[in-house]
């Protein structure tokens, strides 16, 4: 009755409700201390800021997938819709030059076009998964495949290549910076804190974590699931087109193999950062942390040769292996007292 | 030790059984004895430690302090279900079966029977088939468990403990989600289990249930034990007074007559969906209407139909004078209308989550400020409604699903009040909730009628309709078979209506 399963004493919690939130920080700045004794270079200004810009791909997708994941679904199609994007985007500007010039506006009738895509594609999956009734994982699944051929299809096989009038004016937004810090990472930490406050602080945050955690109490609750489900998927949409954004004057070009495991990459970083895979419970302050985590093990491999750069995937898998595995392990800490610190 | 001559028999002992949780403790020194062939009914409000007992007993806790005694020696019960083993087996509330798979596969399951290293099909499927026809069962055993009805489900669950050889069964409220037939049903496995020595604990809220079934009752109270006293000669009013420690005289709060002349909030007017067959009633302001009738008669449907949580095929639905039809639940809530749910742990609260989310969720664009929440107005409101509706909780931190049945319920009172609904539908307001917690509920609804809230229950428990209701809707097979007022408002009327013995005439239904 009022006894149920509460395993953790009132004494002590206090101290475990700081290593659970704060378990991926800890691991985030081990990782640094690791990097530093390897090499200490891996402190360099240059460097932090590298890492910083190269996280912010996977960085602002993973914010989408945090309100995906948290309201319960699922979405596998976001490497697939990145690389679609860039293509059409390309296409576009590269038509566009012939007409309006290699000016800005060209520049931002593809990012407008980017944006319109990625919301109408996460509108499609969560359409898909709420009006349909598919399951999310077969949804995006599908989508997956759709996107990658697509891009397949309008690259004919190889690779497209923005035009190189434009790629002047658009180089900017990769290479740029503002106030000493690189325009993508200026970009990460808009869409990190407006994601922290959407989950955190606005009634569509707590629909989410009450549809993940039980859709039906939701449904009863008057809550309107399916159009809070199909916006974090038009969320995840439109995270995915602003990655896109700055990622495509990066290279400056869109192939096959463009956002290839993104989608992993991005699924990892919210699992890393302590949001439950089966929906209930999302954290945007751990997704941000997983997604620099897994930057800077690449990062450190580079920077050292004990460990050969090809093992950057072993390496990303056991951390989140590890990572998982210490959220999960019963040593004390109440998952109910970590969910409780976050409010 | 009550009966001492009996000691050197008891299959399952707890002596002197503490248990905290962290400072919190929850048992105080506890004994019990469970004797073979006999039903062991375990009652107490929710929160009294009956479920903490039971958990000790089949291992799933261990004692902070106190003995366990098994066949006369002092043992350590295996964690997490180890007993099972030794012929301790748990039943819980939620019952612990596959849904995808079979009956036989889930009787087996763990420890399925194997020729050459395959599973011996056959073998299995005869001895299953034989379990069943020995306990008088007609499921298949090739039937999957999710086409079963609840009370097969538990039939199936007491079959794989007897499959187990189990010589203590341990039952949460077997009967919480059993009609009336199915409950007999129960029963008569239930002796037939003691018939051949198996020793039962049973917890049940419903005490002529345990009057009916049990040989003797152990009274919990607050963690501490209240008594052990054969069932012979104890009865319900005096098990229900042990439990709470005080007299329930007042278990229905007085009745205030009704205003026959109060404005009519509710009008439905031949409202027909999926379960509903042309339903037509009214509801006046201030009023406290029953709806009876037995479990599948349509009742929750009328309401789900009506607050938009199923389509309506056809009626009309006037609401304070406006024809209406709510597309969805929130459409509903904005008008003053909220349903709240009898299944509060699928389809009310958040159990992983704590009290104030759960308390706001319902209302939750009252508490918008500036496109953000606001915190402290949430909290004010879980404050007022600890208070209002004596919400008690070790800590507000706490998960709801640890926390007790009857705290659950007024929480989940707590929350659709929280959006001030006019109309107010409460389904089986008092299910699976002790005597004491009871009571207040029933002062709760008294107490929103007098403020003017017109409040609809719908109940399978037919003292508690007729307790709190000023008129009663009976239904059966979706249809509404009666309305009765006044003195009709009795058990046998009811249930002529409700077992389609009689019918009220179209006229009569208008009144």
């Amino acid at each position: 009755m009022t006894d149920a399963t509460a395993k953790s004493a009132p004494k002590g919690s206090l101290m475990t409700i700081d290593l659970k939130t704060a378990g991926p920080a800890i691991a985030l700045f081990l990782l640094c201390v690791i990097g530093f004794l390897l090499n200490p270079a891996f402190l360099s200004e240059g460097n932090l800021s590298n890492l910083l810009t190269r996280s912010a791909f996977i960085g602002i997708i993973a914010v989408g997938a945090t309100f995906v994941i948290t309201a319960g679904g699922i979405d596998l199609s976001v490497g697939s819709m990145a690389a679609a994007i860039s293509g059409v985007m390309i296409i576009v500007m590269n038509t566009a030059v012939e007409t309006m010039g290699p000016g800005v506006s060209t520049v931002l009738l593809g990012c407008g076009c980017s944006i319109v895509l990625g919301v109408g594609a996460g509108w499609i999956n969560g359409a898909l998964t709420t009006k349909g009734k598919i399951e999310a994982f077969i949804v995006t699944l599908g989508t997956m495949g759709i996107y990658r051929s697509l891009v397949t299809y309008f690259a004919d096989g190889g690779t497209l290549s923005l035009d190189f009038a434009i790629r002047g004016t658009y180089r900017p937004v990769y290479y740029g910076s503002f106030l000493g810090l690189p325009i993508p990472v200026w970009v990460f930490i808009f869409v990190a804190l407006v994601g922290w406050f959407l989950m955190n602080r606005t009634a569509f945050g707590r629909y989410c974590t009450a549809i993940g955690s039980n859709e039906s109490v939701a449904k009863y609750s008057a809550i309107k699931v399916d159009r809070v489900k199909t916006l974090t998927y038009v969320i995840q949409g439109l995270c995915v087109s602003l990655a896109t954004i700055i990622y495509v004057p990066r290279l400056g070009s869109a192939s096959s193999s463009t956002g290839v495991l993104w989608e992993l990459e991005a699924i990892a970083a919210v699992i890393i950062g302590g949001t439950v895979l089966k929906g209930g419970y999302g954290r945007i302050g751990g997704t941000i942390i997983g997604a620099l985590m897994l930057t800077t093990i690449g990062n450190i491999l580079n920077f050292t040769d004990m460990i050969s750069n090809y093992l950057n995937g072993t390496m990303q898998g056991l951390i989140i292996i590890i990572a998982v595995w210490l959220q999960r392990a019963d040593w004390g800490a109440g998952k109910a007292k970590a969910q409780a610190q976050k409010d | 030790m009550p009966d001492g001559q009996l000691e050197g028999f008891a299959v399952l002992e707890a002596d002197r059984i503490s248990k905290s949780f962290g400072a919190v403790p929850v048992l105080f020194s506890v004994n019990m004895e469970i004797y073979p062939g006999e039903v062991h009914a375990l009652i107490g409000e929710n929160g009294a430690g009956k479920s903490t007992l039971m958990k000790i007993l089949s291992g799933f806790h261990s004692p902070t302090s106190g003995r366990i005694l098994f066949d006369g020696q002092e043992i350590t019960l295996p964690p997490n279900g180890g007993a099972e083993a030794m012929g301790i087996v748990l039943i819980h509330q939620e019952l612990n079966l596959a849904a995808q798979m079979t009956v036989e596969e889930n009787i087996f399951l763990g420890r399925e029977l194997t020729k050459n290293g395959v599973l011996d099909r056959a073998a299995m499927r005869d001895q299953v088939a034989e379990l069943l026809s020995s306990i008088g069962l007609t499921i298949s055993p090739s039937a999957r468990i999710s086409d079963l009805t609840i009370a097969e489900q538990q039939m199936v669950e007491i079959v794989k403990a007897v499959s187990r050889q189990a010589r203590v069964l341990i039952m949460d409220e077997p009967t919480a989600v059993l009609t009336e037939a199915e409950t007999n049903l129960f029963f008569q496995q239930v002796e037939k289990l003691k018939s051949r020595g198996v020793a039962i604990i049973f917890v049940s809220h419903k005490l002529s249930e345990v009057k009916q079934i049990a040989d003797r009752i152990t009274i919990l109270r607050d963690g501490q034990w209240i008594a052990t006293k054969p069932a012979e000669g104890l009865s319900p009013d005096a098990m229900a007074q042990m439990m709470v420690g005080r007299e329930l005289s007042d278990l229905y709060p007085p009745m205030h007559e009704a205003d026959v002349d109060a404005e009519r909030v509710l009008q439905v007017e031949g409202l027909s969906a999926a379960g509903v067959n042309d339903v037509s009633f009214d509801l006046r302001k201030g009023e406290i209407l029953g709806f009876s009738g037995l479990i599948g008669a349509g009742r929750t449907a009328v309401f789900e139909a009506i607050c938009g949580l199923h389509p309506i095929e056809a009626g009309r639905i006037t609401f304070n004078g406006e024809e209406v039809c709510f597309a969805s639940v929130a459409a509903a809530r904005d008008a003053g209308l909220a349903y709240l749910t009898k299944d509060r742990k699928a389809k009310g609260l958040l159990l992983d989550k704590d009290m104030r989310p759960n308390l706001t969720l319902f209302s939750l664009p009252k508490f918008l400020r500036r496109f953000g929440l606001d915190r402290q107005a949430e909290d004010e409101a879980l404050t007022r409604a600890i208070r209002r509706f004596d919400i008690r909780a070790r800590d507000p931190k706490v998960k709801v699903g640890d926390m007790s049945g009857g705290n659950q319920q007024k929480l989940l009172i707590a929350k659709v009040m929280e959006a001030d609904p006019q109309v107010v539908i409460i389904d089986e307001p008092t299910r699976g909730i002790d005597v004491g917690t009871k009571q207040q509920v029933y002062h709760f609804i008294a107490a929103l009628a007098a403020e003017g809230i017109s409040v609809v229950v719908i109940s399978s428990e037919m003292p508690e309709v007729i307790g709190i209701s000023h008129r009663v809707v009976v239904m059966r097979e979706g249809q509404i078979m009666g309305v009765l007022t006044g003195d009709a408002i009795n058990e046998t009327e009811i249930m002529r209506y409700a077992a389609g013995l009689k019918q009220a005439g179209p006229r009569e239904q208008d009144q």
